[in-house]
């Protein structure tokens, strides 16, 4: 034994090391999490909103022994794209993002392909919105999640004394809290609001409807040239301006409407239209129930007398703007198996009911079969003001994104560019023909196409 | 100094340096050393990021073969890339040549003031620029407000009708104009300011025996002293101008219809909000040849000063 006699030295050595194994296995041994997922969502306007998403990822971390790390990226000064392109260039940063509407199209070759998950969830919970499909499944397959939080559709808010008094128009009557149209309801169409916006711009409460180059903008007229069937570029991508007499029927229709609008509507942006109706100076807007929410904390005489309800329908049907964010993962993120789980799991009945209630009814889940979620029917006053703010099955009506169906590395460009309300600007706010206009957005398309 | 301008001992006195030695000694050596902090610097901060910008531009909009000059070929053919450029002249020429006049002026104002007073009015007088222009735009966009414009409730007051400040294409031009003006014309003062107590006070006196009116002294000793300040700081300021993003941001978001944007606001616009960054950074980069236009012919002429003078 002599020659295998400890030294003091191998002693404090062998037992450094037993320490350091202990200490390095501890949280295997112990049941730590193994697993990190850095997740991006979006900053919700609504406070409770951020809780609702960090509680739910906790809770799917304890589950299944993850580490998920969420961070919170506003959307104010687009800080939500800039962090975007910037993870897409230097292929690092978080394993999930929140990806706002034309997003997923633009960086669809960075992002894994999710259709396992949607099967499954199409599976339990049926079709999801089609302008949800238009924009996450990029040839042929789904390249990211439709999201619940952040998803908002944009149907009318009215004051309901307004629109009776000015316009003679019950509109709680014609739409009330029930799964069920009312009186007149079939006869809410574009002729009928412009009528209705005639009379209430008469009485100094005109609508509030913006048409400046911001979202809300965009999207209502989108919406408008949508129910008119009035597209300006197919689906390969060629314009279609030129002899197209429903986009002609379409704007002559946003071109009445639009003289009964303020003068300054060209530079509202999307705040604009809220204060609008906040204020008691409009009849009517174009907005998520986030109008009322403030309405109902700034001036709640205004707040309880505001209603939602669907657009007004045109000859092709009945179309809702719709402004989704999708849940996608990057293709360098080194944990894309639990990723998925987790957006399965955020995605699920249970988890965006959690999310639209603690929103406030803001959020609209990307499934038709989830519109029935119990807040929308309870949230008040007037208690049911935002029963009809997700699409019911009595509404007959279809989301639409603006610009589609034209491939979205083209839409996402007329989109931004606002070429829709630019045209109607063309012809009320600078006096050009409707001819002179359309042949300005047919060059304006065509330079898109050019480019791809 | 030997003939190969090394700093080197007499060789008598010292074994034989190797070539590495000789090397470092050199002048020529040591100055490249001594530069290279800035050299890494220039080549970081400025060169990789414009070498950068222009392989951007000449890349596809997916970003994954060369479209070399087709970026630029289609803003060429783009009318509302030509309305961009217009936009961003006029707003650029117009603000700085407004602040420049503003800010001679009000330079002079405060160089006739005594001394002690003159010091409040000169830090008040800073506040603009010391504000972030994103943060005083702000300020100006709530007094511009399309619905609730307190400039509109003042004139109401008077019974001057509203002004559309920002939905009518040439208010919102001015609009943008006027925050510009108003937050770099204290620059241009600070600037003038200071070349104006450099002017030396004999050159006046001499005027004054020669019987020089106001107008003579300021054309004839005052603005060929300033020549060369003037021309720097309308040089830096046209630079600054041409390439501001946050107040048309902030005020028009170009519109309307467009008529707003300048380079660096319809770069965002294309770059990052359609997703087409190859043509983002074409757009900017178009700023390059007209800013070398303005810097040449400015910097041009200070030389020539220069060398008259010497």
């Amino acid at each position: 034994m002599a020659g295998k006699d400890l030294s003091r030295r191998a002693v404090l050595g062998a037992g450094a090391g037993v320490v350091a194994a202990g200490t390095l296995s501890a949280p295997a041994v112990f049941g730590q999490p193994t697993t990190t997922i850095r997740c991006g969502f979006w900053d919700h306007w609504v406070p409770a909103g951020n809780e609702a998403m960090r509680r739910l990822c906790a809770q799917w971390g304890e589950r299944n022994r993850a580490n998920v790390v969420v961070d919170f990226i506003t959307s104010v000064g687009n800080q939500n794209l800039l962090t975007i392109n910037a993870q897409a260039q230097s292929r690092s940063g978080h394993d999930i993002l929140s990806f706002p509407t034309w997003e997923p199209a633009a960086h669809q070759r960075l992002l894994v392909p999710v259709d396992d998950v949607m099967q499954r969830l199409t599976a339990k919970y049926g079709p999801v919105t089609p302008a949800a499909e238009y924009l996450g499944k990029q040839g042929g397959r789904w390249v990211a999640i439709p999201a619940v939080s952040g998803t908002q559709l944009k149907p009318a808010c009215v004051r309901l004394d307004l629109m009776q008094q000015h316009a003679g128009l019950d509109m709680r009557a014609m739409w009330p809290a029930e799964d069920r149209a009312g009186p007149g309801a079939d006869q809410w169409n574009w002729e009928t609001f412009a009528r209705a916006a005639e009379a209430c711009n008469r009485a100094g409460f005109p609508f509030g409807l913006p048409m400046g180059s911001f979202t809300d903008a965009v999207d209502w007229l989108g919406a408008l040239f949508t129910s008119y069937g009035a597209n300006v570029m197919d689906e390969r991508g060629n314009p279609t301006v030129r002899g197209n007499a429903k986009l002609r029927a379409a704007v002559e229709m946003a071109v009445r409407i639009s003289r009964q609008l303020p003068n300054d509507v060209w530079a509202w942006d999307d705040a604009a239209n809220n204060r609008a109706l906040i204020s008691g100076r409009s009849a009517l807007i174009f907005n998520p129930p986030s109008a009322w929410v403030s309405a109902r904390r700034d001036n709640p005489a205004v707040g309880a007398q505001c209603w939602t309800l669907p657009v007004p329908s045109g000859p092709e049907g009945r179309f809702v703007g719709y402004l989704p964010y999708f849940w996608g993962i990057w293709n360098f993120s080194r944990v894309q198996g639990p990723a998925k789980e987790l957006l399965e799991f955020l995605s699920d009945r249970a988890s965006a009911e959690a999310q639209t209630s603690t929103s406030a009814g803001y959020d609209i889940p990307p499934f038709i079969s989830m519109n029935d979620f119990q807040v929308w029917a309870t949230e008040g006053p007037p208690v049911g003001t935002v029963y009809n703010y997700p699409i019911r099955a009595h509404h007959n009506a279809r989301t639409s994104v603006a610009f589609a169906p034209a491939p979205p590395q083209m839409a996402v460009q007329a989109y931004n560019q606002a070429l829709n309300t630019k045209l109607i600007a063309r012809i009320v706010q600078a006096n050009e023909t409707v001819d002179q206009a359309l042949a300005w957005l047919e060059r304006e398309l065509n330079t898109i196409r050019r480019g791809g | 100094m030997p003939a190969d301008g090394t700093l080197a001992a007499p060789v008598s006195a010292a074994p034989r340096a190797s070539s590495l030695q000789r090397l470092a000694r050199r002048r020529s050596t040591i100055a490249f050393v001594m530069t290279l902090p800035l050299i890494a610097v220039i080549a970081g901060l400025v060169a990789y990021p414009a070498g950068y910008a222009i392989y951007l531009s000449m890349l596809n909009r997916r970003m994954d073969e060369f479209a070399w000059f087709l970026n630029y070929e289609i803003l060429v053919e783009s009318e509302t890339f030509w309305l961009v450029v217009w936009q961003s002249c006029l707003f650029a020429v117009t603000a700085v040549v407004l602040k420049a006049l503003i800010g001679f002026w009000l330079a002079h104002m405060l160089h006739h003031i005594p001394t002690k007073g003159q010091r409040k009015w000169r830090g008040m007088l800073l506040v603009p620029w010391v504000i972030p222009p994103a943060l005083s735009t702000l300020g100006w966009w709530w007094m511009f407000d399309p619905t609730y414009s307190s400039i509109n409730w003042l004139l109401a007051i008077i019974a001057v009708p509203p002004v559309p400040w920002l939905g009518e294409p040439w208010w919102a031009r001015v609009s943008v104009i006027i925050v510009n003006v108003w937050y770099g014309a204290p620059f241009f003062m600070i600037m003038y300011l200071a070349a104006l107590k450099s002017v030396p006070e004999q050159l006046y006196e001499a005027a004054a025996i020669d019987g020089a009116t106001g107008w003579q002294r300021l054309r004839y000793v005052t603005l060929p002293m300033m020549r060369n300040i003037i021309s720097i700081t309308v040089l830096f300021s046209l630079i600054v101008t041409f390439a501001n993003y946050d107040i048309v941001r902030v005020l028009t978001n170009g519109g309307p219809r467009d008529l707003t944007h300048l380079f660096a606001t319809y770069a965002f616009q294309v770059g990052i909000l359609s997703g087409n960054i190859p043509r983002g950074a074409a757009v900017s980069l178009f700023m390059l040849p007209l800013l070398a236009v303005f810097a040449f012919f400015i910097l041009r002429g200070v030389t020539r000063r220069n060398k008259e003078m010497a």
